[in-house]
């Protein structure tokens, strides 16, 4: 128990030393911007099919289930405020952030883990090449940059789903412009703003977390894999965890 | 010892007392031994005897527990250290980076430190190609390349490096006699050529005995012996065959019936 203790507060560190170094490394960033357009490139290029798809269909099942249970009350012209709230606050950023983890985190983890076990890391060393430098710093950059218009694309394509259902279910049949007007009326510009910050954070996290876990990596090939689960659990883990906090600091 | 100077300066590479632990396991004991400029050193030993441990040491990719290693009088756990005296290592499988051609891997060095501009760049890397010849796998990845290939490719990636200490870990490893025999006459005429110090880790008896000035024999975690070549050979005939005898005992009655059951 104490040692599994150990274990955790160890690869905490690991985390904070890590994202130290990399920062470190920030002024070099004029000269790796090709670097940050590519990892900027394969996030958001990459991710946005499936974060397109998935929220579109978590934005048209949250207008269906709320629709149902306001359409009870004759209520429907809520619908818009409460897929609208919902979204930006909430189910987009975490949405992302997952996505992200399991698309380009997992990616991210097997392309370091792999050049660490086959010493690509070590000749990098060797090279006085540091791989915080070149290989997270640019990363994380490309998170912080990408992860908010990701989200943004995110809420949008999701009350987009929402206005979709709103209109053509049946016992729902709510007029686009009552959808939008009610979303317009309850919500305020800060809530996409709290929305698309908590997407920074969690993509940036993810991003440290994956790069990190990928670094980690000892032994043979057979860890790489065990690299790669434990990056998208520890990042799902972290999301949900620092999730409660961030809204909880930003309501 | 030879690699220090009139005044008791490092003028090679100074090992001293160095011990290496992991944990309560200690891998590396007191360790102590000289190479002096532009020599060709071997470092010998059976599996697990700490060889590879020794050379990451030497590299700085370890701390020694204990002891030092100067690098021309500077400590050798400095990165600073080997970015002055630009040392390279020649891993066992290469360590090349599978993501980029043959051509970009060597290039990849002086294009990250902005040593030169890419026209100079290229004459570097072409030069290096074709001292190994490899120049027709330029535009090749690693992993279309055979291991003899990949070591030569790792060996032309050092070399763009200008190194003045060039470490090899197992060079001729996993490679058919001729091309161990063509890795080993590369080390020489590199030392040649270049004047480069060259340390070689390596079970190779072959290559101890025709390209090594000096060597030392190591046998769990400290130095058996030290000296040249035919010294060693001559006076530790009966422990570099211990060390070297194959693990699986053909004479053992199971494995001839196994054998022959699969003949059958």
């Amino acid at each position: 128990m104490v040692n599994r203790l150990k274990g955790y507060l160890g690869d905490l560190g690991y985390h904070v030393v890590l994202l130290g170094t990399a920062l470190r490394y920030l002024p070099s960033l004029p000269r790796q911007l090709n670097r940050v357009l590519l990892y900027c490139f394969e996030m958001g290029y990459k991710t946005f099919p499936i974060v397109a798809i998935l929220s579109f269909f978590i934005g048209a099942v949250l207008a269906l289930q709320t629709g149902f249970a306001l359409q009870q009350v004759g209520a429907q012209s809520f619908i818009g405020s409460i897929v609208g709230l919902s979204l930006c606050r909430e189910l987009a950023p975490v949405m992302t952030a997952f996505l992200l983890s399991g698309r380009v985190g997992s990616a991210t983890t097997a392309e370091l883990a792999s050049m660490k076990v086959y010493q690509e890391i070590d000749a990098l060393q060797t090279m006085n090449i540091s791989p915080e430098k070149i290989l997270v710093m640019p990363r994380l950059v490309a998170a912080f940059i990408i992860t908010p218009p990701l989200t943004m694309f995110s809420i949008f394509i999701g009350w987009f789903g929402g206005m979709v259902v709103a209109k053509y279910v049946n016992f729902i049949s709510l007029s686009p412009t009552i959808y939008w007007r009610g979303m317009l009326d309850f919500m305020t510009q800060e809530d996409v703003t709290d929305g698309l910050i908590k997407g920074q954070i969690f993509g940036f996290f993810v991003i440290l977390i994956a790069c990190a876990q990928g670094l980690n990596t000892r032994g043979g090939p057979r860890e790489i894999g065990f690299s790669v689960t434990r990056s998208v659990v520890v990042s799902m883990i972290f999301i949900l965890f620092t999730d409660y906090f961030i809204t909880q600091a930003l309501l | 010892m030879t690699a220090v100077g009139k005044q008791n300066k490092c003028v090679g590479v100074c090992v001293e007392n160095v011990g290496v632990s992991f944990g309560q396991v200690e891998v590396l004991k007191d360790i102590s031994f000289s190479v002096d400029r532009g020599e060709i050193f071997v470092i010998m030993g059976p599996s697990g005897s700490g060889k590879s441990v020794l050379l990451r040491t030497l590299i700085g990719l370890l701390k020694p527990t204990t002891g030092r290693v100067l690098i021309g009088d500077m400590d050798a756990s400095e990165r600073e250290t080997h970015q002055k005296i630009k040392s390279a290592l020649v891993f066992q499988a290469g360590a090349l980076f599978n993501s980029m051609t043959v051509y970009d891997n060597l290039a990849f060095y002086p294009r990250e430190h902005r040593l030169a501009k890419e026209p100079e760049i290229q004459v570097k890397v072409e030069e290096a190609l074709e001292m190994l010849s490899l120049q027709d796998a330029a535009k090749k990845i690693p992993a279309e390349l055979s291991g003899g290939m990949r070591k030569r490719v790792a060996i032309a990636r050092s070399l763009v490096m200008e190194p003045q200490l060039l470490l090899y870990d197992e060079p001729t490893s996993e490679l058919d006699p001729t091309m161990a025999a063509t890795i080993s006459e590369v080390i020489a005429t590199l030392r040649e050529e270049l004047n480069v110090t060259s340390v070689v880790v390596s079970h190779d008896r072959d290559l101890a005995e025709n390209i090594s000035d000096r060597m030392i024999l190591l046998k769990k975690g400290s130095i058996l012996a030290s000296g040249t070549a035919s010294e060693i050979m001559g006076q530790h005939t009966e422990e570099i065959n211990e060390f070297f005898r194959p693990e699986i005992d053909v004479e053992n009655p199971r494995f001839r019936r196994q054998s022959e059951e699969k003949v059958s």
